[in-house]
């Protein structure tokens, strides 16, 4: 079966490519990375700050049941052009991976498709395959940590 | 079902990793496999049986015994952490994409 999502990460090189199609229509599809309560739906962390707009920027944080600070990072956004196109910094506070510069392209299908094209960039081929390898880890933790609110949830 | 993240959840059981270990170098009957265990058969088995459905073993009839040898192919794409990597974001823009689905504008 061919994959909606389509990762390319080529071996020694410090940058990596994501490609999804979506049966979405393109301005419901940008709506989701520029509007806060939805970001924050899909990502799985609260969206403390985020202006979407030019030289805007956005900070992430993600604090386990007990109040703890479990995930931060923030970036800044350097173009957005709606329905098209989204470049912007993003930075893990607490985690040596120094900065990836990612650029979003969007693109309209047919009325209810759409295509995204994601490209990340880092400092270094090992920070990019820390990236990967963390970012592995971290969706984990997330999911373990839905589980727990969910166990929480039942047991009130 | 999502036989990506079964694999994932197949790993992470001690005694499942142990077996994949001990046919990684050779082909063994379940009762082989089982002498290593102070476990109940049964629950060997059990064991098999899952590491077959997510095809990280392979069966193969031999005369009247039938060996589990491990799928080589597969073994690999679970060690990878590209696979792993896509698999969270295709989660992500699945999500996205049910949440975005069932969207009403705010007036």
């Amino acid at each position: 079966m061919e994959q909606k999502t389509k990762l390319r990460a080529e071996d020694g090189k410090q940058e990596y490519t994501i490609t999804r199609d979506f049966d979405l229509p393109v301005d419901l599809l940008f709506k989701a990375f520029t509007e806060s309560d939805l970001l924050e739906q899909w990502m799985g962390t609260k969206v403390l700050k985020l202006e979407s707009k030019k030289h805007g920027s956005y900070e992430l944080e993600t604090k386990d049941p007990q109040g703890k600070v479990m995930f931060r990072a923030n970036g800044t956004i350097h173009e957005l052009i709606p329905d098209r196109k989204i470049i912007r910094t993003f930075e893990m506070e607490n985690a040596p991976v120094g900065v990836q510069l990612e650029v979003y392209e969007f693109e309209s299908v047919s009325d209810g498709t759409s295509k995204l094209w994601m490209h990340v960039i880092y400092e270094s081929v090992e920070k990019r395959d820390q990236v990967m390898k963390f970012g592995l880890v971290q969706g984990i933790n997330w999911a373990h940590n839905r589980l727990q609110d969910v166990l929480n949830n039942l047991k009130k | 079902m999502n036989l990506r993240r079964d694999v994932f959840q197949a790993i992470a059981d001690p005694t499942r990793r142990t077996i994949l270990l001990l046919v990684a170098t050779q082909s063994l009957t379940a009762g082989a496999i089982a002498s290593n265990f102070d476990t109940a058969r049964p629950t060997v088995s059990k064991h098999l049986q899952i590491l077959t459905e997510c095809e990280l073993l392979e069966q193969e009839q031999n005369g009247r015994e039938i060996y589990y040898h491990i799928n080589a192919t597969r073994m690999k794409e679970v060690a990878d952490f590209l696979e792993p990597f896509r698999q969270l974001w295709d989660d992500r823009f699945n999500k996205l994409e049910s949440i975005m689905k069932n969207y009403k504008p705010k007036k």
